[in-house]
């Protein structure tokens, strides 16, 4: 189950990941002893746990994080891998970066401050990405006194910003960090919440059906052709499952070329499979000599994704090259790689409000824009929405070879 | 979990091969590159592993370890590269380390961007894991390193969805950790399930050690002793396997993968909590790295 959590040191995110590492023991001594150490030296008297999350030397100097840190802890039920990320507003791409493979998001909200700009963006983010589930941990109930008038009015106020949203599941939970209320302990002094801890949701909320299972998608990520005497001819699509399933005997249409064959084996080195499902890798053989290269894609006759030299994505753009209009950019989508150009920016999305803004059109670092791209060569993609695999692009500055965007297909 | 996290490896692997066009895959005997080697075997079944192996040999090694990769790199019919400290060394390229806590640490990471220029390498794959430290947390899968071979950890590639970004100018090269997302259980639950072959000092043996800084040292020649260290015969085993001059070894029985298992899940103690070379100070991994090291 993987995780991301965003936010500013003052809100209690360092303490709260602190107090799950702690609780669950992933917490070494000798970590301990390192963070306990580099207290004293700064000074601060206690123990700061947020230095067991911020990793590098320019970033205690600064007393800021500015990457995004992977922290891993497990329970008897379920591992967890938390991508850290660092919640200044410059910083939106680490926030986008740690989003993309999350299966939830866990967002602080100060009990005394209520919803902030930060909330809403952080918020905003997770349903642009479409991670399955949000949780809102509602913090610092101890300082207001563990009312559930805060808890109730932070809730509503959220929800009325997350109506504007596309989020399928929302989940509220009253916790103080600190104090350790309702992490992994029911909280005593919230006899009115009867909801479950941290933990727990974390460690049952449903994760199994946030893969697509309905529409089959193989892109071709490498072939494989031994050459020895042994095993001639053989000659395996080897790649990840991106969605739905994929089983021995199935008729399979081949794209861009427009074949049908059938699969004759699913192999593995530990044999053969009868069937394949996300996220495995495996190695798809096909009854017809057809030559698939990387970039193509082996899906259903009755199930196709589009076909397409025209993309309309939502954007986030990380360069401080701003994104040019009719500019020229690498695009890479699942295996395969073209050049595109941008057509068209249709418009830049105030992050805060919500709203589009048609009159500036400079996109910058860190902003959300909607944009059309024209690709050299047809991709096989499906909407973001469906298909967080084929559904998303990344864009390359050909200059610098940076990744200088991200983008999700509407 | 395991089968999840090997799924990954092996999508990262083959990622490399289609990417590059003379990728290497650094080995050091330890667990956690033999780990990298059997998931690049699984990876490419049935054809062979289309990486070079590349081996940094301090001249400080254990011997066990050395057998284990001359066996190990038969069993899977790839090509070996050895790039030679005590070579560069002799040449006058590096300057080896005084004293009684010399070690040749430092000067290996010379020895490796040497080699990958020399073999014109354009992808090194190593077994880093994020949680064995908290600069390697702050890694990528694709890690982008400059001509001078540098990691540059405020400016690194967002690296989203599995989308990897494996453009460089010429001269650079990438550094590739499939195992990012295991953790040291993850590595022996799979390592036992598997039935990998190790070395044997990872299992309880009996050995000569001695201490200096709350660590257990091999008695060997590479480590000057002071006259107060006097070695005694124990049981132990080695979490991590590095340089005999800078691996500690632990006191334990374990002497299967289920029992190293048990006694893992108990540790209160980080594995590179064994290395002196992460002592140096509290930032050793973050400097080495900027500087080439893996």
């Amino acid at each position: 189950m993987r995780f991301t959590t965003a936010g500013s040191v003052d809100d209690g995110k360092s303490t709260l990941i602190g107090r799950l590492l702690y609780e669950s023991k992933a917490i070494f001594e000798d970590q301990l002893e390192a963070v306990r150490k580099a207290s004293e030296r700064s000074g601060d008297g206690e123990m700061n746990l947020a230095l067991l999350t911020d990793g590098l030397k320019s970033e205690r100097e600064q007393g800021i994080t500015i990457d995004v840190a992977y922290r891993y802890f497990s329970t008897p039920n379920r591992k967890f891998i938390i991508a850290d990320t660092p919640g200044h507003i410059q910083y939106t791409r680490n926030m986008v970066t740690g989003a993309s493979t999350a299966n939830a998001a866990l967002i602080l909200v100060d009990a005394r401050k209520g919803v902030q700009e930060q909330t809403r963006r952080h918020a905003f983010i997770a349903s642009l990405l479409q991670i399955p589930h949000l949780v809102v941990c509602i913090n610092k109930m101890d300082l207001v006194d563990y009312a559930e008038e805060a808890y109730h009015r932070i809730r509503h106020e959220f929800e009325l910003f997350a109506a504007k949203l596309d989020v399928r599941d929302v989940h509220f939970i009253p916790v103080s960090a600190l104090k350790g209320d309702n992490i992994v302990d029911r909280s005593e002094n919230m006899p009115w919440y009867q909801g479950s801890t941290l933990l727990y949701y974390l460690e049952n909320v449903h994760i199994g059906s946030d893969e697509n299972l309905i529409d089959p998608r193989f892109p071709v990520q490498y072939v494989i052709r031994p050459l020895t005497d042994t095993h001639h001819d053989y000659r395996g699509y080897a790649g990840r499952v991106a969605s739905g399933t994929f089983r021995k005997g199935d008729e399979v249409l081949l794209l861009p070329s427009g074949f049908t064959t059938r699969i004759s084996r699913i192999d593995t080195y530990d044999g053969e499979l009868e069937e394949a499902v996300p996220p495995m890798s495996v190695t798809l053989l096909l009854e017809d000599d057809f030559d698939l290269g990387r970039g193509d894609m082996i899906v259903r006759e009755n199930n196709k994704p589009e076909i397409t030299q025209d993309v309309e994505v939502m954007v986030c753009w990380f360069s401080d090259r701003p994104l040019q209009p009719n500019g020229k950019y690498i695009l890479k989508h699942t295996g395969s790689e073209v050049r595109c150009i941008v057509k068209e920016i249709r418009y830049k999305l105030d992050i805060n409000t919500l709203s589009r803004n048609q009159n500036d059109l400079h996109i910058g670092m860190n902003d959300i824009a909607r944009v059309l791209l024209r690709t050299t060569r047809p991709l096989f993609t499906d909407s973001y929405r469906q298909n967080r695999t084929t559904g998303s692009l990344i864009l390359i500055d050909e200059a610098t070879n940076e990744t200088a965007g991200a983008g999700m297909i509407i | 979990m395991t089968r999840l996290l090997e799924s990954e490896s092996i999508f990262v692997l083959r990622e490399v091969a289609a990417q590059f066009g003379n990728p290497a895959l650094l080995f050091s005997g330890g667990k956690d590159s033999i780990l990298v080697s059997w998931l690049a075997r699984k990876a490419f079944y049935p054809a062979r592993i289309p990486f070079t192996f590349i081996h940094i040999d301090t001249g400080h090694n254990f011997p066990e370890t050395m057998e284990f990769r001359d066996w190990w790199m038969k069993e899977l019919g790839v090509k070996l590269v050895v790039g030679s400290v005590q070579e560069a060394i002799d040449k006058g390229l590096v300057a080896e380390e005084k004293g009684y806590n010399a070690s040749r640490n430092l000067i290996q990471t010379a020895v490796l961007l040497d080699t990958i220029e020399k073999h014109r390498f354009d992808a090194a794959i190593g077994g880093a894991r994020r949680d064995e430290e908290k600069a390697r947390a702050k890694e990528r899968f694709f890690s982008h390193r400059d001509e001078f071979g540098q990691w540059d950890p405020r400016n690194q590639r967002p690296e989203l969805w599995n989308l990897f970004n494996g453009h460089k100018r010429q001269g650079e090269h990438f550094r590739v950790f499939p195992i990012s997302n295991w953790t040291e259980l993850d590595v022996w639950e799979y390592l036992a399930a598997e039935q990998v072959p190790l070395p044997s000092l990872y299992f309880a043996h009996q050995r000569a050690v001695f201490e200096r800084d709350g660590m257990l040292l091999a008695d060997c020649d590479y480590i000057p002793r002071r006259p107060h260290e006097v070695p005694a015969l124990e049981t132990v085993r080695f979490r991590t396997i590095g340089d005999m001059t800078c691996t500690g070894a632990v006191r334990s029985s374990a002497s299967t993968a289920s029992e190293i298992i048990r006694e893992v899940a108990t540790l209160r103690v980080t594995e590179r909590g064994t290395r002196s070379d992460d002592k140096r100070s509290e930032t050793a991994m973050e400097d080495r790295k900027k500087q080439g090291y893996f």
